[in-house]
This record gives C-alpha cells, sequence and structure tokens, in this order.
C-alpha cells in the first residue's frame, strides 16, 4: 500500500483520511527552534467538496489516494448513469448521479470533461469552467432594448435555466460560467 | 542590512570569523538532520550551525566573535523554512542571556527602529500560566494533554506520549499566537528537557538559560547562556544519540574535538543564532521565505 510521509506533502497530493479520497490545497510545516516539527494542512474531501484542516507530527505516514484525472467526451445519460468516452480510446465509462454534483445541467453531448476516477471508479464529473449552449426557451426579446440591464429566464439544450439579458432569443447560442451559473455572452455563429 | 550588521559588530569590536561548513561531526539533536557527504570514502556533513567550531575558537581565546554562514538543515522547507538558509552567530564572553538580549535589543532598534518601540520579555514558566493556567515545569504529561482538551486544541495524528512534543504542541498552538502582534518578544528559561546547549540554572535546575525571539508568532533566534561543563555536554549528546536508536534515526558521530575544548576551558559567555533570511522578510514585509533569497525556489513548497 503506497503511502506518503509528510515531508512529501505539497499541493494536490491525494490522500485518504477516514476512509475518504482527499486532495492537499495547503501544507505548512511549524516548528518550535529546537522542538518537534508538525504539519498544518488544509485539505479538500474529493468525495464531499468540503475542506477540512489536519494537523500531523512531521514524520508520520499517510495512505495515497489512487486518483487520477482523465479528460472524456460526454456521451449520453441513460437516466441512471451518464455515459462518457475516451476520444482516443473509445473506452467507455458510466458515472452515476452522485458523482455529477452540479455538472449534469451544463453538459451536453461531446463536451469533453475531467473526470476524476479513485481506484479506476468516477468520483467527480467537472465540466469546463465555460460551455457553449442553445437556448431552448425564452420569451420573446424586446427589440431595442439592448441597453437595459432587466434579465429573463432562459432554458437551454442541457435543462439549466440562467438569466439572460432581454434581447436573447432562442435558438442563439451562448457562453456560460459553470462556476458561478451565470450568461457571460452571446457567441457569435 | 549585512552592512549595518557588520558595522554594529565592529563598534563592539566583536570579531568575524569564518569556520568549516563540513565537517566528520555533527549534530546529534533528534530535531535536526544534517546533509551527508562523501570524501575519500568518509562521511562528512554539512553543518546545521557553525556552534561547535566557534565554541572552539572561543575555547582557543579568540574572544568575542561573530560570524554569517549558510547552514544546511535536511527535510526543512515551507514558508518559513529552506534548507538552505542564513544565521547570524554571536558570542559575549562575560554575559548571561540577559545581558546578550540586551545587546539583541540594541541590535533590533538600530537595524529596525519603528518595530522596536516595545520589546517584551516573559519566561517560559509564566507564558504557559497566564495563557494555559498550567505550570510546564511540573505538569505532566497527562495533565497537559487535558489541557489541550480543555482549551480546544486538536491533537496532531502521531502525536506522542511525550512531554516535550506536548509543550512544543501547546507552545505552537497557543503561546506563540499570543504574544503582541507587531512587536519582539523574547521567551526565555525554557524547561531543563529542552536545554539543548544551554546552561541549567544556578538557582532552579528544572530550567536552562535559554532563550528565543519571537516577532509576533514568528521565531527569529535561540540564544543560550552556554554550558561550560564538558562531562555534561557528552552526555547529553549521548542521550541524543539513545533518542535518535528509539526513534530509529541514524546515530550522528558526537564532536569529541568540542568536548576536548570544553574541557580545556570555554570561557563563560552567551550565544545567539539568529535567521537572517526571517529578519530580512520582517524587514521587507513578505510572508515567505523564497521571497527573500535569490534563486528560492529550488525547493518545491506549498
Amino acid at each position: 500500500m503506497a503511502s506518503y510521509s509528510t515531508n512529501e506533502f505539497r499541493g494536490g497530493l491525494k490522500l485518504i483520511l477516514d476512509n475518504d479520497p482527499c486532495s492537499i490545497i495547503e501544507n505548512e510545516l511549524v516548528k518550535p527552534g529546537k522542538g518537534q516539527a508538525f504539519n498544518r494542512v488544509k485539505l479538500r474531501n474529493l468525495k464531499t467538496g468540503r475542506v477540512l484542516e489536519r494537523t500531523f507530527k512531521s514524520g508520520e505516514s499517510v495512505e495515497a489516494a489512487d486518483v487520477i484525472d482523465v479528460e472524456m467526451e460526454f456521451s449520453y445519460n441513460d437516466g441512471e448513469f451518464w455515459y462518457f468516452m475516451d476520444p482516443e480510446t473509445f473506452e467507455q465509462i458510466a458515472a452515476p448521479d452522485s458523482a455529477m454534483v452540479d455538472s449534469g445541467k451544463w453538459i451536453k453531448a461531446q463536451e469533453l470533461c475531467t473526470i476524476t476516477l479513485w481506484n479506476g471508479a468516477p468520483l467527480v464529473v467537472s465540466v469546463p469552467n465555460f460551455v457553449e449552449l442553445t437556448v431552448t426557451e425564452t420569451d420573446p426579446g424586446l427589440k431595442g432594448d439592448t441597453a437595459q440591464g432587466g434579465t429573463k429566464p432562459a432554458t437551454l439544450e442541457s435543462g439549466a435555466t440562467v438569466k439572460v439579458p432581454l434581447f436573447i432569443e432562442e435558438g442563439e447560442l451562448l457562453k456560460i460560467d459553470t462556476r458561478s451559473g451565470e450568461y457571460v455572452s452571446r457567441v457569435k455563429g | 542590512m549585512l552592512n549595518s550588521l557588520r558595522a554594529f559588530f565592529a563598534e563592539r569590536n566583536i570579531l568575524e570569523v569564518e569556520t568549516p561548513i563540513i565537517s566528520t561531526a555533527a549534530t546529534t539533536d533528534p530535531q535536526l538532520e544534517s546533509f551527508s557527504t562523501h570524501f575519500q570514502n568518509h562521511e562528512y556533513f554539512l553543518h546545521t550551525s557553525p556552534e561547535f567550531y566557534m565554541k572552539r575558537l572561543l575555547a582557543a581565546g579568540s574572544g568575542d566573535i561573530y560570524q554569517l554562514a549558510k547552514v544546511f538543515r535536511n527535510d526543512e522547507n515551507g514558508r518559513l523554512h529552506n534548507p538552505e538558509f542564513t544565521l547570524l552567530e554571536w558570542y559575549r564572553l562575560n554575559f548571561n542571556h540577559h545581558q546578550l538580549m540586551d545587546e539583541i535589543e540594541l541590535l533590533l532598534k538600530n537595524l529596525m527602529p519603528e518595530k522596536s518601540n516595545q520589546i517584551t520579555r516573559i519566561s517560559y514558566q509564566q507564558a504557559f500560566i497566564s495563557q494555559l493556567k498550567i505550570d510546564p515545569l511540573i505538569a505532566s504529561t497527562e495533565q497537559l494533554k487535558n489541557c489541550a482538551a480543555q482549551y480546544q486544541i486538536t491533537t496532531p495524528q502521531g502525536m506522542k506520549n511525550n512531554k516535550d512534543m506536548w509543550l512544543d504542541w501547546l507552545m505552537l498552538e497557543k503561546i506563540a499566537p499570543s504574544f503582541s502582534k507587531n512587536a519582539f518578544t523574547f521567551l526565555y528559561d525554557y524547561p531543563a528537557s529542552q536545554a539543548s546547549l544551554a546552561r541549567l540554572d544556578s538557582n532552579d535546575a528544572r530550567i536552562a538559560n535559554r532563550f528565543e525571539l519571537f516577532f509576533g508568532e514568528l521565531e527569529l533566534a535561540n540564544g543560550f547562556y552556554e554550558l561550560t561543563d564538558s562531562q555534561e555536554q557528552q552526555q547529553r549528546f549521548e542521550k541524543d544519540n539513545e533518542i535518535r536508536t528509539n526513534n530509529n534515526q541514524k546515530n550522528m558521530p558526537i564532536d569529541y574535538d568540542l568536548i576536548t575544548a570544553l574541557k580545556s576551558g570555554l570561557p563563560s559567555c552567551a550565544g545567539v543564532a539568529i535567521g537572517i533570511d526571517r529578519l530580512m522578510m520582517l524587514h521587507s514585509n513578505v510572508k515567505s521565505i523564497n521571497k527573500v533569497i535569490s534563486f528560492g525556489d529550488e525547493f518545491i513548497r506549498e
């Protein structure tokens, strides 16, 4: 079983804590002059997304988590699983709903996503920070009202609803920031 | 800054010296790891501090001396640590640790007058009593553990049933953070178990005449009213190696030349080592040591 000693700790290292895979966000070595050194570590639990803080006596070893990121294209959702395919090897993988977190509502076919695998199984699916999606439904726009800051809801092809400016019409392609869930701009065809 | 430092010592007729960096002997301190190298099939070590050679100079009659030395400590890197860093080490004959603290105050006022308006001194015992209501000199390991729980201090993974380890942890979590945020603090008279190379107090053998200097909670210096007893020094080195054996650490070759020098007579003196890089961090208001070291990104840190 692979493990890491505290002196190998650095940002991005993946460990198992309380049976969950975690990624180190920050590691600080603290040491009183002539005394015992300790590591104060901030980690993200990769399953829950929660940030936790832990301290270790320096020299301790912690079990390594077999976690890797792979890039795969989204194929389809059968209501139970979300299917992804490696664009080069055509290898397929099925991610459960729990791995999608917020990603499901921003995804469309052929979208290239980052899938975090833990022991080979999908743990988290992350969509790109910016995606381009077509408006499938929105109230008619008010012509000429481009200067006003008003917004209205629009439903996108992925199923998500976002607030868009009044001049947006059905069928237009929009750029969306998936981190904030906000409209960024129109994409010029 | 280095110019001001050198002028400060020149004014006081303290001689600048240089001593070897590579040595066949090394520190036995279980908390320090020396870098090792080889020459003609013999193992040599890079010094973690110029202390041993400087004490040999003192014993040979050098008088007051100082040195600006690059020192090396393996396995230490982070925001406040670089495996290679600069120490200013100086020794004053016929000074005790309080007199040396007086001189350090003068140096700080000289280098950073705006940060040196109020410099506090507090004993290790008093600091623990005022912050944690516990006397570090008489408390048992069990009592320290309970004290930590009472103040909601988490227990680090891998913590051992070891009094000094608990004192160190409480020190980091509660004592150092209690020091005035923008001022220097001297913490003095450490427990005898953390004497290192300091002499034990002549009135109270439970304490050692050792001190440390902090700015806020940033540790800057460590000083001793130096131990001159060769026999006791040898016993401490041997004990360090026993602890190393128990920790599955490699035993380090004891510096018997230092022991011989102490035997021949080390004059009564006090000495201190100041981390110059950290002083520079303070002087230039930066948070990471790699910002004040040229090519300081050599070692991965985060």
